[in-house]
């Protein structure tokens, strides 16, 4: 088999050249057709095998190879393909070119347009930018909250607990909805300012970037707060009572025994908002106005605005590598590393 | 500073359940109490059929995901180590990082793939739903029953394997009933989550398939409704008995 590759325009073309003789893959699915009862008493014979154990592992397994695994690799795929117009509207990435030569086509395209052009490297900063902000804040109220609650005596704490997931139970959409309803032109928030004379015209509170971050914190808050309760939870008080004794102020206390006691906490806190916000569509849509383009929105546009799934597909998988996967392996490391340390 | 965060969580869900029997359509004014938008929400045949097509994946996805999930935990907690362990654990979970509109994406591309190949599933929308919903959830409910696994006392299991019962019976007979909370608790939340899905079910729907959030989605693009007020006041009561009566129930049973 001889290998060509070659670089055109923005594509790679790898030609695989005698790559299989057609004749002798007929051939042999006609042997196959007449063994086909020893192939299948083989199979049987397989099948009696197979264990409980291995059923019991092989029906996740395969569901998830088929629904989550093959539509990752198909959307690879289609990353570098060509948008034309037809149904699918995408180009096959591999071809048979006269008849034994197979033509292996990456359009690079896709990627390169999503580095030169203005409109997504604006999409991921604003992404990026809401991510942080809203993940800062949540910090910012989940710690105190989670430091209460652990402080309180045992018996309100399950209750309190509780009542930080109970709104989580509800609807997504009708959480993002509340928003709507206090922060538009002729909401409540305005309605009320306005009732008190604080101001004249309504404020600006909804559709743009301050409104996306607020309804992020408001549905990621509870994901915050668990983490950082199971950390702070097992701080011992009385190192906070010896740091008083020997004379700190609360503010050295808390800084240098509360929160580097906590940092597991803080950490996957972190992640458990920072990654879902990165690619959240819903809250910026609603919330966040036309000029909020996040990564979600851009990726949505482009495929039920523009057609173009290669563009679409390219982008969720830069998504992916650049910053969903980074995150995900610095906090198992950090995860790992705490394990090996206990 | 705990008063002040409940507040923030409470005070938005609160202004919805008040302006739900508001008479007027405007939040500006309060002009009585009344049932109004009620009514026009149980006569409206579209909102009707998207809730019960809703229900109806919802209920299936969380069933399907739940013995899945329960065949997957079994595999992490019990199983010894086999080829491939680390990669089955790392691909069950993964799902829970993946973006919505990935997620979404990919699951299209993939049924678009198999339709042009098998054709199957041809356009019946709620099917795509469903085995998206499936993948979705599979994650949460596994990690909730491997919890509750991971707990449970591992000797009672194995007593009863010593005095004979078949792994089968053991399943059934010990197991099921011990992690029977973390089973719920799961079919519970995938329940929540299947219905409260907008993105993936936006990609995947077939012509004909329309979910409650899909229809409450496209009405809040337009802005404020008090028939979706009433709406969110009805799924909140109907969501929070649920929470509420599983607490109960698993309280009692401590007792």
């Amino acid at each position: 088999m001889r290998r060509v590759a070659r670089l055109h325009r923005f594509n790679i073309l790898i030609y695989l050249i005698d790559i299989v003789d057609l004749p002798k893959v007929y051939s042999v699915f006609q042997m196959m057709y007449r063994i086909e009862e020893k192939v299948i008493a083989v199979l049987l014979k397989i099948a009696k095998k197979v264990s409980g154990h291995d059923l019991i592992i092989s029906i996740p397994a395969v569901w998830i190879f088929l629904f989550f695994i093959c539509p990752c690799l198909i959307l690879i795929q289609i990353s570098f393909s060509e948008s034309i117009i037809s149904s699918p509207p995408y180009t096959s990435i591999v071809d048979w070119i006269s008849g034994n030569i197979l033509q292996v086509r990456l359009n690079l395209w896709n990627y390169m347009v999503l580095l030169t052009d203005e409109m997504y490297r604006q999409g991921l900063f604003t992404s990026l930018l809401i991510a942080a902000t809203s993940t800062f804040c949540c910090l910012l109220i989940g710690f105190p909250m989670a430091y209460a609650i652990a402080r309180t005596s045992e018996k309100y704490r399950n209750i309190l607990l509780m009542l930080v997931v109970l709104p989580f139970w509800t609807s997504f959409l009708i959480r993002v909805y509340a928003w709507i309803m206090l922060l538009s032109p002729c909401g409540f928030v305005n309605n009320m300012l306005i009732k008190f004379q604080l101001i004249d015209a309504p404020l600006p509170l909804m559709n743009n970037s301050f409104a996306a971050c607020i309804g992020i914190i408001y549905a990621y808050l509870p994901f915050m707060i668990f983490p950082l309760y199971s950390a702070v939870e097992k701080i011992d008080y009385s190192l906070i009572e010896a740091a008083y004794d020997l004379g700190s102020s609360p503010a050295t206390a808390f800084f240098s025994i509360v929160v580097p006691l906590s940092a597991p906490g803080i950490y996957a806190g972190s992640a458990l908002v920072f990654v879902p916000a990165i690619g959240e569509f819903v809250i910026p849509e609603l919330l966040g106005g036309a000029q909020t383009l996040t990564i979600g929105r851009l990726v949505w546009n482009e495929f039920f605005g523009n057609m173009s799934w290669p563009t679409a597909a390219s982008l969720s998988i830069m998504l992916l590598v650049f910053v969903v996967l980074p995150i995900i392996f610095a906090q198992k490391r950090r995860e790992l590393r705490l394990l090996s340390r206990d | 500073m705990l008063f002040l965060g409940y507040l923030f969580l409470y005070f938005p869900l609160i202004c919805i359940v008040v302006y739900s029997f508001n008479e007027s359509r405007l939040i500006s004014t309060w002009t009585g109490f009344s049932f109004k938008w009620y009514k026009a929400l149980v006569s409206n045949p579209i909102m009707l059929r998207a809730a019960l097509t809703s229900l109806k994946v919802a209920c299936l996805s969380a069933t399907v995901s739940v013995i899945l999930g329960i065949m997957a935990a079994i595999v992490i907690t019990r199983f010894k180590r086999f080829r491939g362990k680390t990669l089955f654990v790392g691909a069950i979970t993964a799902p829970l990082v993946m973006p919505e509109v990935v997620t979404g994406l990919s699951l299209l591309m993939l049924f678009v793939g198999m339709e042009k190949i098998f054709g199957w599933p041809s356009g019946s929308g709620t099917t795509t739903i469903i085995i998206a919903h499936i993948t979705l959830t599979l994650p949460y409910v596994t990690m909730l029953v491997q919890a509750r696994l991971q707990d449970l006392d591992k000797s009672i299991e194995e007593a009863a394997l010593d005095l004979g019962a078949s792994p089968l019976k053991v399943f059934f007979v010990i197991t099921l009933p011990m992690i029977s909370p973390a089973i719920i608790l799961g079919w519970l939340l995938a329940f929540a989550l299947s219905l409260d899905d907008v993105v993936i079910a936006s990609f995947v729907a077939g012509p004909g398939a329309t979910t409650l959030p899909m229809i409450v989605f496209s009405g809040l693009r337009f802005g404020i409704s008090p028939e979706i007020n009433a709406l969110a006041t009805i799924l909140m009561a109907v969501l929070s008995v649920g929470v509420l009566g599983f607490i109960v129930w698993t309280y009692k049973k401590k007792i």
